[in-house]
């Protein structure tokens, strides 16, 4: 029988006994809805997380530092092949150009930080500053940030990190008290000035600070290395207050106040690791103490990493942390993908129970259809058609209602972060191949659960069939 | 005269719990192509069993049935299939007609399974069932339909493969005097202008004399008698076949 007489006997067969076959098709449905909703709050779910390791800037940044500097990320990592500390290349300008022109890097900045005082309203105030990038902008670093970020990368602004905001407030939190917002904290220091003293490096070949040296220098080492340190003090505007931690990567040596990176660069500061660099004689010009690049697609980050130690660098990255994430979620959507099933085992059993019925009711038809020439094939491939067919409409079904539960849970879930004062997320997906894929699961189930009904009807003996009035 | 239907020693045995029911028992038998045969007998003779045995509907227990030349018993059962498909057309007792199905739509049925074109099966089923008169209410289910219709129906679908076989099942067990007439009244005329070979299981002696060239009785599935229809001897139509 040809495919299309196929379905059309098969539906026709099916609108016989509709409120039975609607229901068989309803329980399918349900199974599916049930399959795609916890998958697609898996994926999600999934998704969230990684956009937001993204955005975080840590899926994409890997941190380069010198040899030289003992500090080691990577402690266990092939030093027995690395060579000498000594012999490897020092972190500096050049070397963080040559960082930014390897292939798939998006760009390559130094971490300029150093222990300051501030002065706020007269009182001093110690802390860590780090300049920024101009990319951090779009950055989720500074979700909920109260204010703005900096005008321009060189704007004499500031971003202070919330406990920075309220120690300069007085309101430094007791433990176990309820955090202060951060819009309370930001109201009154936003616009407000406070003057940063820092120590710049003046090269002694170049007296007037542009950090230029005069021709001729490279050829005196001594000369070169010889440096003063001058005081100076810069009146800075508070711009924004920002929650979350930026700087998250660093650990202990977390920046609480955020200035435009290129502002930073040109102000000279001394480095902590300049007097290190200085008596290892290692650069005449300044070095950084890591740099940060970042890559354009997360997917590149370990041959990026790779051919940045090939330069002769140390690495970090937080790859591994996403692999053991991708991991966790295959686990889980799995065990989703289980529990969602579950629904669709007890519906393929119903489909069963359906096409046994409809055969006990169908005997004599059965019969007819043989007598006039329907092979046991034909019978087979029609109830076959039947399943296929409640498993096609069910899974079409259950698709949309798994789609609806799905969106509910995640119209929900935002209802309740916006109550708690959190921002929503969707933290539900239904991808095009979860669509495709829980229909021809359906069918495929169905198909499954037509086997043996469909093995007994074309087995039925045509003469006993037609015996039965 | 070439054989459309040859039996050899056939026999087609139950078992029913603990007895073995001898349904056909030893029936050996030679039917021309294009004769109209009556099988007679009481009910329980094993006229039917003999009937479904000739359609390819059941296998005999031993014995060879040759249907146009095939041995049914060899036959695997995509072939039996085919040949209930395409050799032999049936008709019932109770007309077997699917009730979910328009009368145009259990007339084109045989040809779904002959997997004819769509294009060309509506014409086909209309023609049928002009030859057996049923120009109207195509559309309609056969619970709509009278008796006489619904067989009517049931001959056009029997029909609609261009069978060489026709096998009727008391064809006119459910219908009227009148009706039957001429239910086989058409019949005959498929015998004598298609010059299909007809089989036709009935009780009524007197049906089978009025139509059938040869009548064979049997009774206990064993074959006790096979004569000419002495009847029919001398009718115009026959042409002094007999």
């Amino acid at each position: 029988m040809k495919a299309y007489d196929l379905a059309e006997l098969a539906i026709r067969n099916l609108r016989e006994s509709v409120l039975r076959n609607s229901l068989t098709t309803v329980g399918i449905s349900v199974g599916v809805a049930s399959l795609v909703a916890m998958l697609s709050l898996g994926i999600g779910l999934q998704q969230m997380a990684t956009r937001r390791l993204v955005r975080s800037g840590l899926f994409d940044t890997v941190l380069v530092t010198s040899r030289r500097d003992l500090r080691n990320f990577n402690r266990g990592d092939d030093t027995t092949n690395a060579p000498d500390p000594a012999q490897s290349p020092v972190l500096d300008e050049p070397a963080r150009q040559k960082l930014e022109q390897l292939p798939s890097v998006m760009e390559a900045y130094p971490d300029l930080r150093f222990i300051t005082s501030f002065t706020f309203e007269d009182k001093p105030h110690l802390t860590m500053v780090a300049g920024v990038p101009e990319s951090y902008k779009t950055n989720d670093a500074f979700e909920g940030l109260q204010g703005r970020f900096f005008a321009s990368d060189t704007a004499p602004e500031v971003i202070l990190q919330k406990t920075f905001a309220a120690e300069l407030l007085g309101k430094t939190p007791k433990p176990g008290a309820d955090e202060v917002p951060v819009a309370e904290l930001a109201k009154p220091l936003l616009g407000k000035e406070m003057t940063m003293r820092y120590a710049e490096r003046v090269d002694a070949a170049d007296p007037d600070g542009s950090g230029k040296r005069a021709d001729g220098a490279a050829s005196d080492p001594i000369r070169a290395t010889t440096y003063s340190i001058q005081s100076h003090e810069l009146k800075l505007r508070i711009v924004g207050v920002t929650d979350l931690d930026p700087d998250s990567m660093r650990g202990a040596a977390r920046a609480r106040v955020l200035l435009p990176l290129k502002l930073v660069q040109s102000l000279h500061v001394v480095q902590p690791n300049a007097m290190r660099d200085t008596t290892l004689a290692a650069s005449n010009v300044p070095t950084y103490s890591s740099v940060s690049v970042r890559v354009k697609d997360p997917a590149k980050i370990q041959a990026v990493e790779d051919a940045i130690k090939k330069l002769g660098f140390n690495t970090f990255s937080i790859l591994d942390a996403t692999r053991s994430l991708r991991r966790f979620f295959t686990v889980l959507d799995l065990f989703l993908g289980i529990f969602g099933s579950l629904a669709l085992a007890v519906a393929s059993i119903g489909i069963v129970n359906t096409l046994v019925m409809a055969i006990l009711e169908r005997r004599r038809e059965i019969g007819i259809l043989k007598a006039i020439g329907a092979s046991d094939i034909d019978v087979k491939k029609l109830f076959f058609a039947e399943a296929g067919v409640m498993g096609a409409f069910g899974g079409a079904l259950g698709v949309a209602l798994g789609w609806t539960i799905g969106r509910v849970i995640n119209i929900g879930t935002n209802i309740y972060l916006r109550r708690q004062d959190m921002a929503p997320e969707q933290i539900w997906f239904v991808p095009w191949w979860l669509v495709g894929g829980a229909i021809a699961f359906a069918i495929v189930v169905s198909l499954l659960s037509g086997l043996y009904p469909a093995a007994r009807a074309a087995r039925l003996d045509p003469v006993q069939a037609l015996r039965y009035e | 005269m070439t054989t459309a239907i040859r039996t050899e020693n056939v026999c087609r045995h139950y078992a029913m719990g603990e007895s073995l029911i001898r349904a056909v028992d030893g029936v050996s038998l030679e039917i021309p192509a294009g004769e109209f045969v009556a099988l007679l007998g009481t009910s329980g003779s094993g006229k039917s069993s003999l009937l479904n045995l000739i359609a390819g509907l059941d296998r005999p227990t031993s014995g060879a049935v040759m249907v146009e030349g095939h041995d049914l018993a060899r036959l695997s059962r995509e072939e039996l299939a085919q040949h209930r498909l395409r050799t032999v057309g049936m008709v019932f007792q109770s007309f077997n007609l699917i009730p979910s199905m328009t009368v145009i739509e259990n007339v084109e049925l045989p040809l779904r399974f002959a997997e004819v074109e769509r294009g060309q099966r509506d014409g086909l089923a209309r023609a049928a069932l002009d030859q057996v008169g049923l120009g109207k209410r195509l559309h309609h289910r056969p619970s709509e339909l009278s008796g006489g219709e619904q067989q009517r129906t049931a001959l056009a679908r029997a029909l609609i493969n261009k069978p060489k076989l026709l096998l009727a099942d008391e064809p006119t067990g459910n219908l009227d005097s009148h009706t039957g007439t001429e239910i086989m009244n058409l019949i005959r005329e498929f015998n004598e202008s298609l010059g299909m070979t007809v089989v036709m299981v009935t009780h009524e002696r007197a049906l089978a004399e009025q139509y059938a060239e040869r009548l064979i009785f049997l009774a206990d599935g064993k074959l006790v008698d096979d004569q000419p229809n002495a009847a029919s001897v001398g009718t115009p139509a026959r042409g002094g076949r007999v």
